[in-house]
């Protein structure tokens, strides 16, 4: 299981990585394996206020159908526009091509309500048992 | 009467295996005080006891008289074949092709289906079926709602009174608002429906021919609803596609209807079929199943539902729509139907409509007091002005032998002297003829 | 097989109208034809005959195979009521006929069909009284919840939440969503049954109404049903029946008598009418006595002098919900059968339901996991888990299925029942049929273990093997081009 060190993560399975006021946001390498092979990812709008903990996106496989939660509060400033024709990218590579959007940041402070990636290595493992 | 097959051995050797003595015993979770307090049915019958009170009841129905009522509901003729195929066990007692290795024939046929809906309708994608021309309807403008995320839609009253009021029974729990606009001359105003359409809208409803039989070539309101950031809906009569200008070509971004002018009898209500096709951006708000083409592990073409995440089965609550049966029966009538006809033999169908309709307008000319609209051109129904109520007129009418009309009276207010006449294919010049001369005679 | 568009060939037909008998007229002006003509296939009649029964050949059905398919009610459709269905005393009725001024007399045998069938219903289940208008299951189901809404509105309260079981079909979370309620998800307790403690925590007098199948989806009858019921009733709730398994309770237990409100049937399942690969259903919807005044209109009823009329005189009425009486076509050949049915033979029917499910759950017991291993009624729910371990899934355990000419049981439904397969043999099939489909189920638990790669590559004796469905739901090819 990837769990790349520098990113933040949610109970939900999402991720963020911080550059600065921004951030990408995507799903973990559990959640695309736990789905199987995407065939769609449902982004916001760009310019959409989200809020953390929010429903902001969804994933879909052949026959199940995810939310996806804002892992901070911002705005959406772009999206990962391959996503529409290559949801596969969310599968081959989750934590860099197959990102979903960039938001800036509102409140940076709310990293502290997510997990690092020791915790959430922890939290897996919780899960597996 | 019984179809159970377990002779009394059968039975024993099943208790036995399932370890209880007698069938009763599976049903000990049933409380005695949950057992049926009354069940008053009458004794079984014979097949031939029971069909031959059916055919009594089926002799009560008038089915002699010559039929020129339509109102969205049409008497056209079906050629045999398209029976030959629905009675095909293997076709009608099947169900939902879930598993699609045992169902590619009608995975296939839906899919043909959903072509041929897209290419009547001029659009891009259509859904396997919906239950009839109202609840998809009803489907589209929810679809466009969610679309857009407003919730005002503007209807034009030219729309099937009927799929008026079954959209406004559907959504009057939900803050959607509806504006009705009129129909001036027979056609839409466009004054009126385009002053209303602003950044609250999600979408203008418009049917075509309207309920009054006219035709209209839409593209300059959808042109301006689009500008609005609203979508357009179009409902239509299928037959009429054969001729008339399509939804897709006049812009529009959902097309609805009535399939059942496409080889469905008239079967007093139902079963019937809703069609409904769209621009393909909206694939994923669309309702109910939808066919699509795969391959196999060799490589080889083959068909499966598709997109099956908008559906309730998967999403429940946030389903697209509460949908799970569709009327595939009724779409292999149409898609059967349109194979025999083609291009060219629906184009025929459409003018032969068209063009006894027009005779038949000529005819009821002729009658003295009687008035026939001709500002709007009509494709094969349109509205006749009586000098009395148009009802009466009906009723005498049905001891001649006839259904002559629909009285506008009885859906629209200050109409009753007027009468909607349907006229397809299947009326000859001497149904019409005679139609005119009893109209004549009664009035 | 080709597509009926690749058997186009320019010229040919498959179908000639009459000449025209009217004189010509000047056609319609251009701005109103359609530019491009759309693209149909051109064929004779005897390609389309041939096209279509062979595309016929490649489905299965239960005419020519055993189909257990659970939660739908696969079992036979007899074939007397077909020819009555298609009799043009029923076929050839415009359905506006009785609503003309002087047509009440035109459609008698259709009203009289549609009067008799909701007399019927409403002695089966006990309820006050029926609308045969909603044309399927899940349109039943919405039909329900705006007549509850109507109840609760017409009483002064607007209530927010429906409460369904986790185990209920997906049509019922939806349907109430749809009608405009916030759903609140019940969880199924070890024991196989809605979760008491947690209903009554969650129950309140916000809640309109309590969504039900009885039996449920695991095929269980719950005996504490009538608690249920009491506590909804308690704080001003409804409780609403879901038909789509009635075939078990047949003379045997009725929704009205355990106090259900709001009750849709399956016509299509219970009572024996094609489910024609996919529709058309029909959905009825019974009521008691205090939700009649809501029912859509028109309702058929009764005069005085023996004859039926269509009444519209309903202030309280939802209004129109189906643009006319029902599936009509439908809705006959269900009376037809229960006629030919009767009394003894609705019971018979249940029984031998009951039976045939309780043999398949008996028989296969110590091969699959059976996650509530209790009588159950017309179905029972067997999970795959220990083959799963092997590498054979309820999918591959379906697709194996299908290659020895069954169709597979309904998979992975119920969701909370982990790689379930929910078997539903219906009255209809025979004790060898059950014991041949029997036989093939011990053989696949068998080569879960011995030889799994032989039930995962199935099927290879079908027109196609497994299909690539992420593909098709990645890059959708949804029409011919």
């Amino acid at each position: 299981m990837n769990i790349p060190k520098d990113l933040f993560y949610t109970k939900d399975h999402e991720w963020a990585r911080l550059e600065g006021k921004k951030a990408y946001v995507g799903i973990t390498d559990y959640a695309q394996g736990a789905l199987g092979d995407i065939t769609f990812a449902g982004l916001p709008k760009n310019g959409d206020a989200v809020k953390q903990s929010d429903l902001c996106a969804t994933v879909e496989s052949v026959k199940a159908a995810s939310d996806v939660y804002a892992p901070l509060s911002g705005r959406v400033v772009s999206l990962n526009e391959k996503l529409a024709a290559h949801p596969e990218l969310v599968n081959k590579s989750p934590y860099e091509e197959g990102y979903f959007f960039v938001m800036d940041v509102s409140d940076e402070s709310e990293k502290t309500k997510l997990m690092d990636a020791a915790s959430y290595g922890k939290y897996l493992e919780g899960i597996a048992k | 009467m019984s179809y159970i097959p377990h002779t009394k051995d059968d039975v024993k050797a099943m208790l036995k295996a399932i370890g209880v003595s007698r069938v009763e015993d599976l049903f000990k979770d049933i409380p005695a005080a949950l057992r049926p307090k009354s069940f008053n049915i009458p004794p079984g019958k014979s097949e031939s006891e029971v069909t031959e009170h059916l055919k009594k009841l089926a002799s009560k129905n008038a089915t002699g008289l010559i039929n020129f009522v339509g109102a969205g509901f049409y008497d056209h003729f079906i050629p045999a074949a398209v029976d030959a195929i629905v009675s095909r066990s293997e076709f009608y007692t099947a169900y939902t092709p879930y598993q699609p290795e045992c169902s590619q024939g009608w995975l296939q046929a839906i899919y043909e289906y959903q072509t041929v809906i897209c290419e009547l309708t001029g659009l891009d994608v259509s859904n396997a079926s919906l239950y009839d021309g109202g609840t998809a309807l009803y489907e589209a403008a929810m679809m466009a709602v969610r679309f857009t995320g407003r919730k005002k839609i503007i209807v034009d009253s030219g729309v099937n009174l009927i799929y008026r009021t079954m959209l406004y029974s559907y959504t009057s729990n939900l803050s959607i608002e509806f504006l009705e606009t009129p129909v001036v001359h027979g056609q839409s105003s466009r004054e009126e429906l385009l002053k209303h359409v602003d950044d609250k809208t999600a979408a203008v409803i418009l049917q075509n021919p309207n309920f009054f039989g006219s035709v209209d070539d839409y593209s300059d309101i959808v042109e301006k609803v689009h500008k609005n950031g609203a979508l357009a809906i179009a409902s239509v009569y299928p037959v009429s596609l054969g001729l008339l200008k399509s939804p897709g070509e006049m812009g529009f971004d959902i097309a609805t209807g009535e399939g059942q002018s496409l080889g469905i009898p008239l079967s007093f209500g139902g079963p019937y079929l809703g069609f409904m096709a769209a621009k393909k951006e909206l694939v994923r708000q669309m309702p109910g199943r939808i066919v699509g083409a795969t391959v196999d592990k060799d490589g080889r073409r083959g068909f499966v539902l598709t997109l099956q995440t908008r559906e309730q089965h998967i999403r429940r609550e946030k389903a697209t729509s509460n949908i799970c049966s569709n009327e595939a029966l009724c779409a292999l009538r149409a898609a059967v139907f349109v194979s025999l006809l083609g291009a060219e033999g629906l184009k025929e169908l459409a003018e032969r409509n068209y063009q006894k309709a027009e005779f038949a307008k000529s005819e009821l000319l002729r009658i003295s007091g009687v008035e026939v609209k001709r500002s709007s051109p009509t494709f094969n129904e349109f509205t006749v002005l009586l000098p009395r109520q148009a009802n009466e007129v009906v009723y005498r009418m049905i001891d001649k032998g006839f259904a002559c009309g629909f009285p506008l009276g009885r859906f629209y207010k200050g109409m009753d002297n007027y009468l909607l006449v349907a006229v397809t294919e299947k009326r000859t010049k001497e149904d019409i003829r005679k139609f005119a001369d009893c109209l004549e005679a009664v009035l | 097989m080709k597509l009926i568009f690749e058997k186009h060939k320019e010229g040919r037909r498959g179908f000639t109208q009459a000449k025209p008998d009217v004189p010509e007229t000047k056609g319609l002006d251009g701005k109103y034809m359609r530019k491009s003509a759309p693209r149909l296939a051109s064929v004779s009649e005897l390609d389309v005959i041939r096209h279509y029964s062979g595309l016929s050949r490649l489905n299965y059905s239960v005419d020519t195979n055993f189909y257990p398919l659970g939660s739908c009610t696969m079992k036979y459709n007899p074939k007397f009521t077909e020819r009555i269905a298609s009799l043009e005393g029923f076929t050839d009725v415009h359905p506006l006929l009785p609503q003309l001024s002087g047509g009440g007399m035109l459609a008698q045998g259709s009203l009289e069909v549609l009067y008799e069938a909701e007399r019927l219903l409403s002695e089966i289940t006990g309820m006050s009284a029926f609308t045969m208008q909603p044309l399927a299951g899940a349109h039943g189901e919405l039909t329900g919840a705006m007549l509850i809404a109507a109840y609760h509105k017409a009483n002064g309260a607007r209530r927010k939440y429906v409460i369904v079981p986790d185990s209920s079909h997906g049509t019922n979370p939806a349907s109430a969503a749809i009608a405009g309620y916030e759903v609140i998800v019940i969880k199924t307790g070890p024991d196989g049954y809605m979760d008491l403690e947690e209903y009554k925590k969650k129950l309140n007098k916000d809640v309109a109404a309590v969504m039900l199948t009885c039996p449920d989806t695991l095929g269980l009858f719950n005996p504490r049903i009538k608690e249920i019921a009491d506590m909804a009733h308690g704080v001003g709730a409804l409780m609403y029946y879901d038909g789509a398994n009635l075939n078990a309770m047949l003379g045997k237990c009725r929704p009205g008598d355990i106090g259900f409100d709001v009750i849709h049937i399956n016509l299509h399942k219970t009572f024996a009418t094609p489910h024609g690969g996919g529709g058309p259903g029909s959905g009825p919807v019974g009521v008691g006595e205090k939700l009649i005044e809501f029912l859509p209109i028109s309702r058929v009823i009764r005069r005085s002098d023996g004859t039926f009329a269509l009444d519209y005189h309903c202030h309280k009425t939802i209004g129109y919900i189906a643009p006319f009486y029902g599936n009509f076509g439908v809705i006959l050949k269900a009376y037809a059968y229960m006629l030919c049915l009767g009394r003894e033979g609705l019971v018979e029917a249940a029984e031998a339901a009951v039976l045939g499910a309780n043999y398949c759950r008996a028989r296969l017991k110590a091969y699959y996991d059976l996650p509530f291993d209790k009588i159950c009624m017309h179905e029972c729910v067997f999970s795959a888990s220990r083959q799963a371990k092997h590498g054979v899934h309820a999918i591959d355990i379906a697709k194996y299925l299908i290659d020895k000419g069954f169709h597979p049981p309904t998979v992975y439904f119920p969701m909370i029942v982990k790689e379930a397969l929910m078997i539903e043999p219906t009255e209809t099939e025979s004790k060898e049929t059950l014991d041949e489909f029997i036989e093939v189920m011990i053989e696949i638990a068998r080569l879960a273990e011995e030889n799994p790669s032989l039930v995962t590559q199935a099927p290879i004796h079908m027109p196609v093997k497994r299909l690539d469905e992420t593909k098709a739901a990645r890059e959708p090819n949804l029409r011919f081009r």
